[in-house]
């Protein structure tokens, strides 16, 4: 367990060191504090007076290490357009987006694996060639022509479900959730089927494929050969051990998730992160920008040991390696 | 007495994409309650077809084409799947090859051991696990319980071995089909798993069907052997005559491919030339391109398998036929 938290700490430290030079060099590069502080209206003799007493002229490694002992702090600058810390604009829009996730995550895994799994092991029903012909398609398919689909069918059409906004919210312990109205979850629907079209496809054929490929193994056979009954086999004996593989790159694509959220939420004037995101890009709100690289990837470690903690609860080796 | 098993006329195909591809063609042999039954044979020679045509249990594109297989009176393949899977390690126990392979990684031993029970018996899981842990003493692992507690990757390939016998154990049943149970394991430990096979099955008076390259192992564990070539039994009798008399020129080619004595862990295919792939057999007897003794008839007739001596000693060659009055 030790080695595994320490693994951990590095894998999550060295991510924030990758992501803080990004963020770093972005707010160094476009980014104008002196612009952010006094507006438009100075002299550029007078901005360079503000440049020399805010430390901006400093050598690059200087600044670079001011920032971190600010961002160890917390501190990661004013926004521009909101006039508040870039960190705490960000919180404020984090819930909506990871809630937005979760939905998102929650179909995937509740879609994607009975699918697959049928596929597996009925690989020659019209279920399973229908799944296969509609992933292939599914794949060409970008987000915003389903998300823009997915509007006009339920959001204007059929009047069946809101398209925009996360309408109702209730708010818990400083965080705006959705999940407890119903107004709030019906805005989450067609949000998340959008973003969960985007990887569904490739879901199911992982789930398919690592399943198929299981079944042919010698334990799989030997489980036959027991007499076990076929529930047992598929579900126990074959599904555990295609879980190993699919959680992996669950929680690589989970990650991958986030990104896409900034195009769907755009879509659908979701008031998360991603959405603020390309405003803050509009506005060359730069410590905004920074703050959210910086949060997304915290999101970003948290979810993947997450991760390696199910998969260690699966996989019976990684336990022994991590209890040693 | 009926016997416990009778493979009659046996013939399985794997329906390919180019064609049939027929594996096993007219395999009979019977077996006796308690009675230890070889199959021997180059690889490639139907030996694993046979074995899991009788459970029923063929790899995709492989099934039953022709014959029947009696089981305790019961023509298995005929068996509806639910009557089969009750036979399927219960009456029928299985070892395979790959100790390594043959276990669930992501399962400890005890579950894998359980539900073999609850798969076949209406008892309590505890009643089970005490069962479960009664047939790992019976193969003789070292401190048993704790072994219940582990999983596969924890124990060495002997051990596996060890535990897919017990496994096989835990029905009571009247046969096992052991496949090649110990070529994947050290020569040392070869020995240890073809001893406890061969005691179990005298104490527990189980039928046997070994599985082998062997031929060394099959003399030791065995009272009768088949051997197979291309699909097809060509010479079988007691271990005892076919191994110090072989008739068929194949089988006396295996056992004069054996160096001196018979050595455990010796391999067979050391005759020159190699068995043919099922898409190209050639016309005849199977055997004649290899065979030192063959004459004309050999390439256009397939010999029968029929009785050459008083006893029950077959073979399949045109050759010995002749030397029989
Ligand atoms: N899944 C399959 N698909 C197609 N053909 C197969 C399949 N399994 C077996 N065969 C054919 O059946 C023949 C007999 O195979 P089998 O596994 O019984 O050989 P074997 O005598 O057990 O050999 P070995 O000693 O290598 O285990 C092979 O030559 C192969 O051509
Ligand atoms: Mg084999």
């Amino acid at each position: 367990m030790f080695a595994f938290i320490l693994r951990r700490i590095i894998q999550a430290i060295f991510v924030m060191l990758v992501i803080s030079l990004v963020g770093f060099s972005i707010q160094h590069q476009i980014g104008d504090p002196v612009r952010d502080l006094v507006g438009e209206r100075v002299t550029p003799a007078e901005r360079e007076v503000i440049r020399d007493q805010l430390g901006l002229n400093d050598p690059f490694y200087i600044q670079y290490f001011r920032f971190i002992k600010n961002a160890c702090k917390g501190d990661l600058g004013l926004s521009f357009f909101y006039k508040k810390p870039a960190l705490e604009v960000i919180v404020s829009k984090a819930p909506a987006t990871i809630e937005l996730v979760i939905v998102t995550a929650i179909i995937l895994i509740l879609v994607s694996i009975p699918s697959g799994i049928y596929a597996a092991i009925y690989p020659k029903s019209w279920f399973s060639r229908l799944v296969m012909a509609a992933s292939t398609i599914g794949v060409a398919i970008p987000v915003f022509l389903t998300a823009i689909a997915l509007i006009y069918l339920f959001g204007v059409e059929l009047n069946w479900l809101p398209s925009y906004g996360r309408g109702e919210t209730v708010n818990i312990w400083g965080w705006e959730s959705g999940f407890f109205t119903w107004d709030g979850l019906k805005h989450l629907v067609l949000p998340s089927i959008s973003l969960s079209s985007i990887m569904l496809p490739l879901f199911i054929r992982l789930v398919r494929a690592e399943m198929m490929e299981v079944l042919e193994t010698e334990y799989i056979k030997f489980a036959w050969a027991k007499g076990l009954h076929r529930q047992r086999v598929w579900f126990i004996h074959a599904f555990k051990n295609t879980l190993l593989p699919v959680i992996t790159v669950f929680g690589v694509q989970l990650g991958i998730l986030f990104a896409f959220t900034i195009l769907t939420e755009t879509v659908f004037q979701w008031q998360g992160m991603g959405f603020m995101f390309l405003e803050a890009v509009e506005r060359s709100d730069t410590s905004l920008l920074v703050a959210y690289l910086v949060v997304v990837g915290v999101i970003f470690v948290v979810v993947n040991t997450i991760v390696d903690i199910v998969y260690g609860y699966v996989n019976p080796m990684v336990r022994i390696v991590g209890t040693k | 007495m009926s016997h416990l098993l009778e493979v009659i006329d046996l013939e399985v195909k794997f329906a390919l994409r180019f064609g049939e591809l027929t594996a096993i063609n007219g395999v009979s042999f019977t077996l006796d309650k308690g009675e230890r039954l070889g199959i021997v044979g180059e690889s490639g020679a139907g030996k694993s077809v046979t074995g899991f045509a009788i459970i029923n249990l063929l790899s995709k594109p492989g099934y039953i084409s022709g014959g029947k297989i009696l089981f305790e009176g019961r023509e298995l393949n005929r068996l509806p799947e639910e009557e089969m899977r009750k036979i399927r390690g219960n009456s029928i126990g299985m070892i395979f090859q790959d100790p390594m392979m043959t276990l669930n990684p992501v399962l400890t031993i005890s579950t894998q051991m359980v539900e073999t029970v609850l798969a076949h018996q209406n008892i309590s899981k505890a009643d089970a696990m005490d069962l479960a842990l009664e047939k790992l003493k019976k193969v003789h692992i070292p401190s048993p319980a704790k072994r219940l507690h582990q999983y596969p990757h924890e124990c060495s390939g002997g051990m596996r071995q060890r535990i897919v016998v017990a496994i096989a154990l835990l029905t009571n049943p009247s046969l096992i089909i052991a496949d090649e149970p110990s070529t994947a394991l050290d020569v040392t430990i070869q020995a240890e798993i073809m001893d406890l096979l061969l005691e179990l099955c005298e104490t527990e008076d189980m039928g046997l069907i070994l599985i082998t390259h062997d031929l060394a192992v099959v003399s030791q564990v065995t009272e009768k052997i088949a051997v197979m070539y291309a699909g097809k039994i060509v010479e079988t009798g007691t271990t005892e005559a076919v191994v110090h008399d072989p008739k068929h020129p194949y089988t006396q080619g295996l056992i004069k491919a054996l160096p001196g004595s018979l050595q455990p862990g010796a391999r067979l295919n050391q005759i020159p030339g190699m068995m043919p792939t099922l898409t190209d057999i050639p016309a005849g007897c199977a055997f004649h391109p290899r065979c030192t003794i063959s004459d004309t008839v050999c390439q256009m007739e397939v010999p029968a398998l029929i009785s050459i001596d008083d006893y029950d000693r077959m073979a399949a060659c045109h050759m010995v036929e002749k030397s029989f009055p």
